[in-house]
């Protein structure tokens, strides 16, 4: 995974900055965020969020091996990484592989279950940023019956 | 209108499981009904936690959380009496917020 160079970075800010001005982008804080969510790819989604992880240990995620049922497919993420800040959930193959993203403030372990919707057998991908670092951690689920549109 | 949601809190050796159970369809927008029409998008963007009004957790969501999702977290620190409120906001604008008392 590569990090965005000075010129690539300048020219998104500036390509951000354009869109903004026409209105194209609601000014929020979270609007990288937001675009991340539209990203086709899990590289093109780690690009918008500005991170460029490393693996880590220190993240446990959990799916099943396999899942029965692509509609409701159980995923844990437990981060033991101090200052755990951000927790953000990616199914690979999905058509938009985002899907959650987590801001854990100070007080909040680095933890969460939830239920996702999965396509197609795929890789799960947990990001995670602590202490204004990213790390990341995946592993495969089989899906049997896809649980995406039908 | 919508449901409320469902919150459990239990506290134990000083950390506190909240798990949440929203009702809600989360449509994807690509999904056919049985006549083949689309179903339109709909799904929770926002869900935003407080304990006594402090944030505990902040959470951007896609149409890929599973239909009444369901979110289990855990966080350090809270007491019996403390007021956990969960808000959650969808991509029609619809929006509601519960609230559960810590036992």
């Amino acid at each position: 995974m590569t990090s965005l160079n000075r010129r690539e970075a300048l020219l998104s800010g500036a390509l951000l900055s354009a869109l903004a001005a026409v209105g194209l982008l609601a000014p929020t804080a979270a609007g990288a965020t937001e675009g991340a969510f539209a990203a086709k790819t899990v590289d093109e989604a780690l690009k918008l969020l500005g991170a460029s992880p490393v693996p880590s240990t220190e993240i446990t995620l959990s799916s099943p091996d396999i899942a029965e049922n692509g509609a409701v497919v159980q995923v844990g993420v437990l981060s033991r990484l101090p200052r755990t800040q951000e927790i953000h959930l990616l199914v690979e193959k999905n058509a938009n592989p985002l899907v959650a993203s987590y801001t854990v403030p100070d007080g909040t372990d680095g933890f969460l279950q939830m239920r996702v919707k999965m396509g197609q057998t795929s890789p799960v991908w947990a990001l995670v940023k602590a202490d204004g670092r990213w790390y990341s951690a995946s592993k495969e689920s089989k899906v049997t019956l896809g649980g995406c549109g039908g | 209108m919508s449901t409320a949601t469902r919150m459990r809190a239990i506290l134990k050796d000083g950390a506190t499981d909240i798990r949440l159970l929203m009702t809600h369809p989360m449509e994807s927008g690509l999904r056919k009904d049985a006549t083949g029409q689309l179903v339109p998008q709909r799904f929770i963007t926002d869900v935003h936690a407080t304990l006594n009004g402090r944030t505990v957790l902040s959470a951007k969501w896609s149409f890929a959380v599973s239909q009444d999702p369901f979110l289990w977290f855990r966080v350090q620190g809270a007491k019996p009496g403390d007021k956990l409120a969960v808000e959650w906001r969808d991509s029609t604008g619809d929006h509601r917020s519960d609230e559960l008392v810590l036992g």
